[in-house]
């Protein structure tokens, strides 16, 4: 049983085929890239594996569940946790807020007995702000905890939308280009950063465009051209290929 | 649900409790009351509009449902008013749900499309169905409300139950609010997507305030129409509707407190301002219109930025002068 099993995916949108036939799987404790020209489908991949955009045809299978069409919030429970591309923080929130939002899968208190306060709804909110705070801690910016999250200057807001999606506790994080925007300085510290991730017990699935991070970082790197799947491998398999390199760079003439 | 508002609720306990003593006038006393029942609806709308981003315009037509409910049944088939008001409120649940459920689930201003043409069609049915409602004209003589052994009659008996009920509401709200579903719908406010991603249930968030919002508007009803002992369509059209947009979009969109504060400003001011009667709803529109423009976080917001001005003043010019 493979951690996270893609089979056959397929995406259409109108006419276009966003993905097409993906086959592809993702190992427990590692760190997989998926990389691929602009356009290659990637974010799209992302979008069925967390239930964001309906599948077309084929299956997903995270720990040997059936995750196919269910709604986000039902993975986001199973223990799958992601950023976006173009950053989604809550902007309307503090900076602490956002990361109170990422503990709602760890907790389950509802309308009705919050409304009241009923027993156990004070315990709860200490857990969440606690539980927050050490994230906020991890990521170096509990110092900004009450600052309006819109304030925050870019590169911490992609830190902020990546300790939103650990305080969820998941099994696996889909980062989608966690580098784009970001200085060299802010890249090193990112690629030390996924790597604690995974030390933490979080398997980490990424798309980025930035090689150097990703073959620094990743063990395994799958790759995407126009919705195929071209090829799987280690990095320095990746790189010798002779199909990645056409898709990057054209055919030779 | 916060020191801070702690300290405003003991507040708003005292500005109750000796409001009455300043006012002896009874007719500003019975004005007050509307400010409190109208409160009740700003506190659920504002709970609806500002933190969970969705957009109702047709309140008054759940006002309606809990004020009819109450008066139909207290009037003409001697139930008890507290029995009277928790039927409105389960006809008004009903209500919420057959308008929220199609339309809140998808992503866009389904939901304010949904409630106007909500809100028309219980104005028309509660002029029309003459049957039921006794049509344009309404009917008085609905009782007042009489609770263990007491009949809440005189305009300060009155003044006490309805704002001791919306202190009670408020409590409740700030409750939900500071909490994971308060942070829950703030979240769904600031981006749909994200939120569930993280695990939010959107539209079973959206459906629940959206229910308890309306559910407030048919208590306020309920209160509305045994203050008044009368009622008529005129009560619940779409006006009403938009001078509730207006009452928490003055006091300030992200803000329990602000919505009581507006909804006092716009039942006060009406009855200072002869002049409203006739143009009420073109000085409503032209308030929107400012609002929007020139204070978009309301009265709240402004008086926090004067507040901060303030005090960053005084702070300079401690430093200047040490």
């Amino acid at each position: 049983m493979n951690f996270l099993e893609i089979k056959g995916l397929c995406r259409n949108f109108g006419g276009l085929r966003a993905v097409c036939d993906l086959n592809a799987h993702i190992e427990a404790g590692r760190i997989t890239a998926m990389i691929g020209p602009n356009g290659a489908g990637k974010t799209t991949a992302f979008n069925l594996v967390t239930g964001l955009l309906p599948v077309s045809t084929g299956k997903i299978f995270f720990q040997g569940k059936d995750i196919t069409g269910l709604p986000p919030h039902k993975i986001a429970f199973l223990g799958v946790a992601r950023t976006f591309q173009n950053i989604r923080i809550f902007s309307n929130m503090s900076v602490l807020e956002n990361v109170m939002v990422g503990v709602h899968t760890r907790s389950c208190k509802g309308m009705f007995s919050s409304a009241l306060r009923l027993p156990g709804v004070s315990s709860e909110e200490k857990f969440i702000r606690d539980e927050a705070f050490k994230y906020l801690e991890w990521m170096e910016l509990a110092h900004l905890a009450s600052m309006d999250a819109g304030n925050l200057p870019f590169g911490q807001q992609r830190i902020l939308e990546i300790a939103r999606a650990l305080a969820a506790k998941p099994k696996l994080i889909l980062l989608d280009e966690p580098a784009a925007g970001l200085n060299s300085q802010e890249t090193n510290k990112l690629s030390k950063l996924i790597r604690n991730i995974l030390e933490s017990g979080v398997t980490v699935f990424l798309v980025e465009h930035d090689m150097e991070l990703v073959m620094n970082i990743s063990h395994d790197i799958i790759v995407l051209n126009n919705g195929f799947l071209i090829t799987r491998g280690t990095p320095s398999e990746v790189q010798r290929n002779k199909d990645v390199i056409t898709a990057y760079l054209g055919e030779e003439h | 649900m916060g020191k801070n508002n702690y300290i405003k609720c003991a507040l708003f306990l005292i500005i109750i409790g000796f409001l009455p003593v300043f006012v002896s006038n009874q007719y500003y006393l019975s004005v007050l009351v509307f400010a409190g029942i109208y409160a009740i609806v700003a506190i659920g709308l504002s709970m609806l509009m500002g933190y969970a981003g969705q957009i109702s315009l047709g309140h008054a037509g759940f006002f309606a449902i809990g004020g009819y409910t109450s008066a139909i049944l207290t009037k003409f088939h001697n139930f008890h008013p507290l029995q009277a008001m928790i039927i409105g409120i389960v006809f008004t649940v009903f209500a919420a749900l057959l308008v929220g459920l199609p339309s809140l689930r998808l992503r866009g201003h389904y939901l304010a499309m949904a409630t106007l043409g909500f809100g028309e069609i219980i104005y028309v049915t509660s002029g029309a169905a003459t049957g039921l409602t006794e049509g344009p004209s309404g009917f008085s003589g609905v009782p007042s409300i009489a609770l263990a052994g007491f009949t809440i009659k005189s305009e300060l008996s009155k003044f006490y139950l309805v704002w001791l009920v919306a202190l009670i509401i408020m409590i409740l709200s700030l409750n939900i609010i500071h909490s994971r579903i308060g942070r829950a719908l703030r979240s769904i406010h600031g981006d749909e997507i994200a939120s569930n991603a993280m695990g939010v249930n959107v539209a079973k968030y959206k459906i629940q305030v959206f229910v308890y919002s309306a559910a407030l508007a048919s208590i306020a009803g309920s209160l509305y129409v045994h203050h008044m002992r009368f009622v008529s369509p005129t009560g619940f059209n779409l006006n009403k509707s938009i001078l509730f947009l207006i009452m928490i979009m003055s006091g300030g969109m992200g803000s329990l407190w602000g919505a009581v504060i507006g909804a006092a400003i716009f039942t006060l001011l009406p009855e200072f301002l002869g002049v409203f009667n006739d143009y009420d709803i073109l000085m409503y529109g032209a308030i929107l219109l400012g609002m929007m423009m020139f204070l978009p976080h309301g009265l709240t917001g402004l008086t926090t930025k004067i507040i901060q001005l303030v005090l960053s003043k005084w702070k300079t010019r401690t430093q200047n002068n040490p």
